[in-house]
């Protein structure tokens, strides 16, 4: 019941940058992921395990496929009379700033405003995990946080800019620093911030006066004068912060108690539905170590692969080390090693193509090799 | 007054499917899973939406509660729009007194009110047990042209299994002039799919007239078709020719599952212009181990297969452990198959365990009196105990074991 005062705020768009090739064409939210999921469904189921009923979707550009997906909401029980989901494309002045949050949030200031609910968590959308965000909050209002910053410990991903926090015993955050690169043993942001929904656009509102634009950095300022608490998450959390990263997260999933995890019952994971046949396997198909979704037809050797919704393996082909995204079709014979194919590719019969695990292939959505 | 519809269709969903053993102990037949991902009902009910048929009534009766509950608000299949969608008609009480629904033509007539809030120029009769696509709309037009009052969809069936279908004797234009139950020196190989296109009117007279008489047992086939006959109404037969297959009795059950699998057999599920919609489950898509073996399969989602698989349909969420071997079987949603199991020729179906080294069924080939051999069942829940064999025919039920 208590979920149900809070409203959710996700930024579609945020570090798009960091996997160019899959998002040349569609947001961050939209990247498909572990076989039948788009990134922004762990988000939006998170909120919605967490008894949130009305969550906002900020975008930038390029949300098309993010619309398509989302529908009216209806696969994640959020197309509903009394609030649900709210597609808040870029409106008011025009920023290209690839992180903007503050301005994304002035430009729905009035959504944020005429909301009834007393919290707010906002999150971005490049993060898989499965989290209760009950916990958190209770959290938030037993310690009278101002605001409270989601964080992990331990080695922080090799990126431009990681956000690390030093916290006091009491778990209050005492300092916080911008960083480039990988650190060892620290606590680094995820992206996920609980505070009241009045605060936030006071926050917003004096933020915008000063020209700061940047959320986790302009945070920086306000820890001296408002109470920032932190609170760990410790469950598997994969950011998708490059793209081996992101092929990293597709195969850990190979791992009985990872997808346990991910996909808990109890908290499950939705998306939207496809209405596929089951998956069949030919004759002649030799199946290993592969997470497998509907409508495929595989006749041919596949190991160590991710194959999404209605991908076809032809006969006598060998996939290995692969993710192979919606509908695409591997020719017979053909054999493929450490390569990402996005939606729609065609591979022709008797192909080869080697990536390296380090450095898979991407081939572009629609090509035809 | 809702807005007219040209036609409804009325699903008879009622019947207790007694064939299907333990399969139908607590659950109505359509409702039976199929194919992997779907449920009996999923065909008709797919069928009206690809046709364009808007409104469906679904008569319930026997073991209603998971059928209910699947329909829902028919959302699935597109069918919960404002002014028609799907709408499930347990019998209710009436002033008059309440009444269990008698027959196939009680059934209608106890819901004459609900089509008549639609105005329908045609109402369809579709019985829940058949696996089939077909375009209703192509038999409505059939109907139409030929001016009928009752159109019946016919399948030709092989002349010498004919005396086992009520078969249709028609003229050369396609007009009916005798039914033949059953009959043991056929005339005609056109058996009937149970599958009617009425003009309203004309039903819906019919039915208050069979209503009244007290010798009648309210069945379409027994009473209501021939008295219209009689009468020298219109009456026309509409041939059909694809993949149909009436799914009533465990072998049949377990025949069309299998299929599924042959790619010649007919019915492609892949199909993108005539889809089969279902209630999909919310879970990750089908993990496949290392050391396993998946050959000539349909898998749903949800599935963890460690074991080997053959010609066999898992549904979704099911486990089959390392060393476990599933060949031409069909195993429902939830059940698990523990190591070292063998599952053979059967049905396990849902939540069942089949316990370690148990050995449920038989290949034909390895039985000594080919005719003793038939498909194994492990009813819903049942848990088979470790080691334990399960002869071919057997039909295993829950608190069988238990006990």
């Amino acid at each position: 019941m208590l979920g149900n005062n809070v409203l959710g705020i996700l930024f579609a768009y945020v570090h798009e940058e960091r996997v160019r090739d899959l998002t040349e064409l569609r947001v961050m939210a939209s990247v498909p992921y572990g076989g039948r999921y788009r990134l922004v469904d762990f988000a939006l189921s998170n909120m919605v395990n967490s008894g949130l009923n009305k969550v906002g979707i900020i975008t930038e550009a390029n949300y098309q496929s993010l619309m398509d997906h989302l529908g009216s909401g209806k696969a994640w029980d959020l197309s509903r009379k009394r609030e649900g989901l709210y597609l808040l494309p870029p409106f008011g002045k025009s920023t290209s700033r690839t992180d903007g949050k503050i301005e994304s949030l002035d430009s729905i200031r009035r959504f944020i405003k005429n909301s009834m609910e007393k919290y707010v968590i906002l999150s971005d959308c490049d993060t898989v995990c499965n989290i209760d965000y009950r916990e958190a909050l209770d959290q938030h209002i037993q310690t009278g946080a101002d605001i409270t910053i989601i964080y992990r410990h331990g080695d922080s991903p090799d990126v431009e800019r990681n956000t690390i926090y030093t916290l006091d015993p009491s778990g209050r955050v005492i300092e916080m620093l911008i960083h480039r690169g990988s650190e060892r043993d620290v606590n680094y942001g995820m992206g996920m911030y609980i505070v009241e929904r009045e605060k936030l656009l006071d926050l917003v509102e004096s933020c915008m006066s000063r020209n700061e634009y940047d959320l986790d950095r302009d945070l920086m300022r306000v820890i001296r004068e408002m109470k920032v608490m932190g609170y760990e998450f410790t469950g598997t959390a994969y950011q998708i912060t490059s793209f081996s990263a992101y092929f990293d997260a597709n195969m850990a999933l190979m791992e009985p108690k990872i997808r346990a995890e991910l996909f808990n019952p109890n908290r499950p994971i939705y998306t939207k539905v496809r209405d596929d046949m089951p998956a069949k396997y030919g004759l002649e198909s030799n199946v290993s170590n592969s997470l497998i979704a509907d409508g495929c037809v595989i006749d041919g050797e596949v190991e160590n692969c991710v194959l999404f919704r209605g991908v076809k393996i032809g006969k006598g082909a060998k996939v290995r080390n692969c993710v192979i995204m919606q509908d695409s079709v591997i020719g017979e014979n053909s054999r493929l090693d450490y390569v990402v194919a996005d939606k729609n590719v065609e591979v022709e019969a008797n192909r080869t193509l080697m990536g390296y695990q380090t450095y898979p292939v991407f081939i572009a959505k629609d090509s035809k090799v | 007054m809702l807005p007219k519809q040209e036609v409804v269709a009325m699903l008879l969903a009622g019947g207790r499917g007694s064939r299907l053993g333990v399969l139908t102990k607590n659950l109505a037949k359509p409702a039976v899973p199929f194919g992997g991902k779907y449920r009996i009902i999923d065909f008709p009910l797919s069928n009206c939406v690809n046709s364009g048929i808007e409104t469906v009534g679904v008569l319930t009766q026997y073991q209603p509660l998971e059928l209910n509950e699947y329909i829902g608000s028919g959302q699935p299949w597109d069918l919960d729009s404002m002014n028609a969608g799907v709408h499930i008609l347990p019998p209710y009480e009436q002033s008059s007194g309440s009444d269990w629904y008698k027959g196939t033509a009680n059934a209608i007539y106890q819901n004459i009110p609900f089509i008549d809030r639609y105005n329908p120029d045609y109402v369809v009769v579709l019985s829940g047990d058949h696996i089939y696509k077909m375009d209703y709309s192509k038999m409505i037009a059939f109907h139409k042209e030929h001016n009928a009052s009752c159109t019946i969809a016919v399948y030709e069936v092989p002349m010498e299994e004919a005396s086992r279908f009520g078969i249709l004797n028609t003229n050369p234009d396609g007009s009916i002039y005798e039914f033949d139950e059953k009959p043991k020196v056929p005339k005609s190989n056109k058996a009937s799919m149970g599958i009617y296109v009425f003009t309203w009117s004309k039903l819906r007279d019919y039915l208050i007239a069979d209503e009244k008489d007290p010798n009648s047992s309210n069945d379409f086939g027994k009473n209501v078709l021939p008295t219209m006959l009689n009468a020298g109404e219109r009456m026309f037969a509409y041939r059909f020719d694809g993949y149909w297959k009436d799914v009533g009795t465990i072998d049949s059950l377990w025949e069309s599952n299998m299929d599924m699998l042959h790619p010649k057999a007919g019915l492609d599920l892949s199909s993108e212009d005539w889809k089969i919609y279902s209630r999909n489950p919310v879970v990750p898509p089908q993990y496949i181990a290392k050391g396993s073996k998946v050959q000539n399969s349909l898998v749903a989602e949800g599935c963890n297969v460690y074991g080997d698989l053959e010609f066999s349909i898992l549904f979704q969420g099911v486990y089959v452990a390392p060393g476990a071997e599933v060949l031409d079987s069909i195993v429902m949603p939830g059940a698990v198959i523990e190591e070292g199991a063998k599952v053979q020729y059967a049905i396990v179906a849902e939540n069942a365990v089949v316990g370690k080294n148990a050995v449920i069924g038989m290949r034909p080939e390895d039985m000594e009196n080919r005719d003793d051999w038939g498909v194994a069942v492990v009813g819903p829940d049942c848990k088979i105990p470790e080691g334990t064999v399960v002869a071919p025919k057997e039909m295993v039920e829950a608190e069988e074991v238990q006990a």
